[in-house]
């Protein structure tokens, strides 16, 4: 099912927590909504799932507007980021709540819980309580309770944020792998641009209520609309006006055309990568990435002068 | 405000909830207010002031001058007892303070009679070197005593315990004495606790009925504090005494519930 | 509400540095344990032994005695009834409480308390002004027993309300958001996922409502008229029983209030640490 959100705007009081906001998200897609915290992405979000009412704009269901319909009836699944288990309830009869209240038959619902279970890998688990659970199971059964009752569209809210970097890592693998099988239309709100990057089809860069940029993740890294979207979705090392990646900047033994003199003040051997810490005349910082066999190639240490050449610098207005 | 209900129901809710109050709570005291100064401020004064009245308002105080003090001390010095020591008999003593509670004004005037009477377990002693404890003030004392005893504790054992042991830690460590420590760590950092406890105090040794009518002997001009004086002007039948001294226990209500106010938002700074 | 439980389990710290240090808390200990002593726990055991001056069968006669089963019957009999009616009222009233907005409602929130600082007589006296004889009501309750009924309601009133404040304002509210997205409609979200969450709180606040009401003295003694069998309630029995002497009798009834409040106290406590357990983690 399409979403589409056009010219959404939500003051909280003084506060404007978006403006004028629109965005389309494809039948079947996975998007993330990226940006730093406070930005406006949850907000956004909870404007799709009803929980929000917008001051100003429409939020459209495969082309029908939703804007006034109550979250009961948009037929969406919601996961948050702090599970909000039904701490009263079993496992098995959170995930079976949707079914339940829309009165199905007995053997449907346990049939369907069953089928969850799997699906999120709780079987042993149903009879349990959410407090007898661990984060990351927590966040399993709140996914399958929210998939129990076939919701057209998928909403997460930061859905692994408070889970540890492994757990974080394992689920956001599982959700691509889920989506893969179940095909609904996915939205999942993040700060950390790795996870948008490698999970989302579709990304979303929201900045200040407003959106920077909707591309794919390759579009955003390589073709940033503006600094603020090129500096959050990877690191960026600044000349004056020029924007560059790291990994894009040359070190060379001898001052050649237009190459810039730069001090090394340390150098990090990072797994793989070696990451350069170096100022330029003016004393403004570069950080620099090279690989393992250049630095030892080129002897690269602290206090050393260097000269730098830079490929594919983009020009943004301050 | 996504699952508060629609408009109507919640106001609907509002309604039920503040007509109740209104018919339970406002509207009765508001009939009380309204009697006492119906016929001017003059002579709800004049039937306040008449010397049995004056004595039972002087009563009251006293009563309150020695309970709440003495509570507060015991509460303090239990509550640490409780939170900070370690000794037996610590729950036994703990579920001890909260049955003043639960148990019935009139028991506990029955219980002190029995044991501080003049044929009591304690009181045959005083009274055969001529001291009267029932029937006259002391028991009255020890009936307010009772029913107030919790107050303090219960509100000091949770706030001791929340601002846990670090800073009295701290304090031994830079060489403080128990008793410079109690006075310039503990102290101020319970006093929320000990004030609201003593608020509570307070209002309960002003309120008390039930016990301190069985205790006194309800003798007139005498053994009566406010409370029994209210009741006798009302089996008395004169009303307008029964409410001008009931006027004034209500305001003295009210200036605690100001109290208590003023006490949670400053806690909560 | 009860700190018992919570003050026994404490794993207390040992207080450092010196023998003063260690031994103050036991010192303060002996001297409350003795306070306690004089003051409540000497007192309440002569009643125990009052009661049974007169041997075991004065003791049961003593108890199922015509007047005094039925002054103990009606006691219980009302107490459920309000205390039936304050689950209702009081949930009723912390949600509004806590969940509505409108102008005055610090003031009524702090008015909650009016019950506990007001003294009972007063209460007894203000409900008899407006629904009694000589009150502008239409209607008279003295002497009835909804007069008995309506003065326990004014006592028992802050007891749910303030039981189930503190636990509907640190609910969950995403738990209810959650329900909304699965297609629940607000009386649902309440019935399913709210109130069970406010289970032990109100079950608390009832016990301790109860056990108030039971022993209810001051604000029945005017309005109720205390006629026997009809409005006369447990504790207005015992006052005239220890009025005619009549001690041992008195302390008979007493003991069955005592272990009946006792028993609710024991109940109160459990239920409090039962719930925070469930809904933890």
């Amino acid at each position: 099912m399409a979403i589409d959100v056009r010219n959404v705007t939500k003051r909280f009081g003084d506060f404007t927590a978006l403006d004028d906001v629109s965005l389309s998200v494809p039948d079947g897609s996975l998007t993330a909504l990226l940006g730093p915290s406070g930005g406006g992405k949850s907000t956004l979000l909870r404007v799709i799932a009803g929980l929000e009412t917008p001051d100003g704009g429409d939020v459209l269901f495969s082309k029908e507007p939703v804007t006034r319909l109550p979250p009961q009836q948009r037929e969406v699944g919601f996961v948050f980021q702090h599970y909000a288990a039904f701490k009263h309830m079993t496992v098995r009869d959170n995930i079976a709540f949707g079914l339940k209240i829309r009165k199905r038959a007995k053997d449907e619902v346990r049939e369907r819980v069953d089928e969850l279970l799997a699906l999120v890998h709780l079987q042993g688990f149903a009879e349990r309580y959410p407090s007898q659970l661990s984060g990351g199971q927590r966040q399993r059964m709140a996914l399958a309770r929210a998939l129990a009752v076939q919701p057209r569209v998928l909403l997460l809210d930061e859905p692994f944020g408070a889970l540890d970097a492994t757990v974080r890592k394992e689920l956001r693998d599982w959700l691509r792998r889920l989506h893969d099988e179940v095909h609904v239309t996915t939205i999942f709100v993040t700060h950390d641009q790795e996870e948008a990057l490698e999970v989302a089809e579709q990304v979303a860069v929201i900045n200040g209520g407003r959106i920077e940029q909707t591309g794919s993740p390759d579009d955003l890294y390589e073709r940033p609309a503006n600094a603020f979207v090129m500096g959050f979705v990877g690191p960026v090392s600044r000349f004056g006006e020029r924007w560059v990646r790291p990994h894009d900047i040359e070190v060379v033994e001898d001052e050649d055309d237009g190459a810039i003199q730069a001090l090394i003040e340390r150098v990090a051997r990072v797994g793989f990568e070696v990451r350069i810490e170096a100022v330029l005349g003016d004393g403004s910082p570069v950080p620099i990435l090279v690989t393992r066999d250049l630095a030892d190639q080129m002897e690269l240490r602290a206090g050393q002068i260097v000269w730098l050449r830079v490929h594919g610098a983009r020009e943004f207005a301050a | 405000m996504v699952v508060a209900s629609s408009r109507r129901s919640r106001i609907t809710l509002r309604v039920i909830a503040l007509g109740y109050l209104a018919l339970l709570l406002a509207i009765p005291v508001a009939m009380v207010f309204y009697r006492t100064f119906e016929h001017g401020f003059g002579s709800a004064w004049e039937a306040v002031t008449t010397p049995p009245a004056q004595h039972a308002f002087y009563l009251t105080c006293l009563m309150v001058v020695i309970a709440v003090p003495l509570n507060t001390l015991f509460g303090v010095g239990l509550a640490l007892a409780l939170v900070r020591g370690r000794w037996r008999g610590k729950t036994l003593v703990s579920a001890i303070v909260d049955l003043p509670f639960a148990i019935s004004p009139v028991v506990v005037g029955l219980a002190l009679i029995l044991v501080y009477g003049n044929s009591g377990w304690i009181g045959s002693w005083f009274a055969d070197n001529g001291v009267r404890i029932i029937f006259s003030t002391p028991g009255m004392v020890l009936a307010t005593i009772f029913v107030s005893l919790p107050f303090v504790v219960r509100e000091v054992v949770p706030v001791l315990r929340e601002i846990g042991t670090d800073q009295e830690e701290a304090a031994h460590v830079l060489g403080a004495g128990p008793l410079q420590t109690f006075w310039r760590i503990t102290l101020p950092a319970i006093r929320w606790g000990v004030a609201y406890g003593v608020i509570l105090t307070t209002a309960r040794s002003l309120g008390e009925f039930g016990a301190v009518a069985v205790v006194s002997g309800k003798i007139e001009g005498q053994t009566e504090t406010m409370t029994l004086f209210v009741e006798q002007r009302y089996q008395a039948f004169d009303l307008a005494g029964a409410y001008a001294a009931a006027v004034v226990l209500a305001l003295l209500a009210l200036a605690v519930i100001a109290g208590m106010t003023l006490l949670d938002r400053r806690k909560e700074t | 509400m009860s700190v018992r439980a919570d003050a026994a389990a404490l794993p207390a710290r040992p207080v450092r540095g010196g023998l003063a240090r260690a031994a103050g808390p036991a010192v303060g200990g002996a001297l409350a344990t003795a306070y306690i002593s004089l003051i409540v726990l000497i007192p309440l055991a002569a009643v125990v032994v009052e009661s049974t001056a007169g041997g075991l069968s004065a003791f049961w006669s003593a108890i199922t005695g015509a007047q005094a089963f039925g002054a103990m019957r009606f006691t219980v009999v009302v107490s459920l009834a309000v205390v039936a009616v304050n689950i209702l009222t009081g949930t009723l009233i912390a949600w509004v409480l806590v969940r509505d907005r409108f102008p005055g409602k610090r003031a009524i929130n702090a008015l909650i308390d009016l019950p506990f600082a007001l003294p009972t007589i007063v209460a007894g006296l203000v409900l008899l002004a407006l629904y009694g004889p000589k009150g502008p009501a239409p209607f008279d309750i003295g002497f009835t027993r909804i007069a008995v009924a309506l003065a326990l309601l004014f006592v028992t009133l802050p007891f749910v309300v303030r039981s189930v404040q503190p636990v509907l304002m640190e609910l969950d509210r995403e738990m209810e958001e959650a329900a909304a997205s699965l297609g629940a409609k607000p009386a649902t979200v309440f019935r399913r996922v709210v109130l069970p969450n406010l289970v032990p709180a109100i079950a608390a606040g009832a016990g301790l409502a109860f056990a108030r009401a039971l022993g209810e003295f001051g604000s029945v003694v005017l309005i109720s008229g205390n006629i026997p069998f009809k409005t006369e309630v447990a504790s207005v029995f015992l006052f005239g029983q220890i009025e005619s002497d009549n001690t041992a009798g008195a302390a008979s009834v007493s003991v069955v209030l005592l272990v009946l409040s006792f028993v609710l106290l024991l109940f109160v406590s459990w239920i409090s640490t039962r719930g925070v357990r469930r809904g933890g983690g």
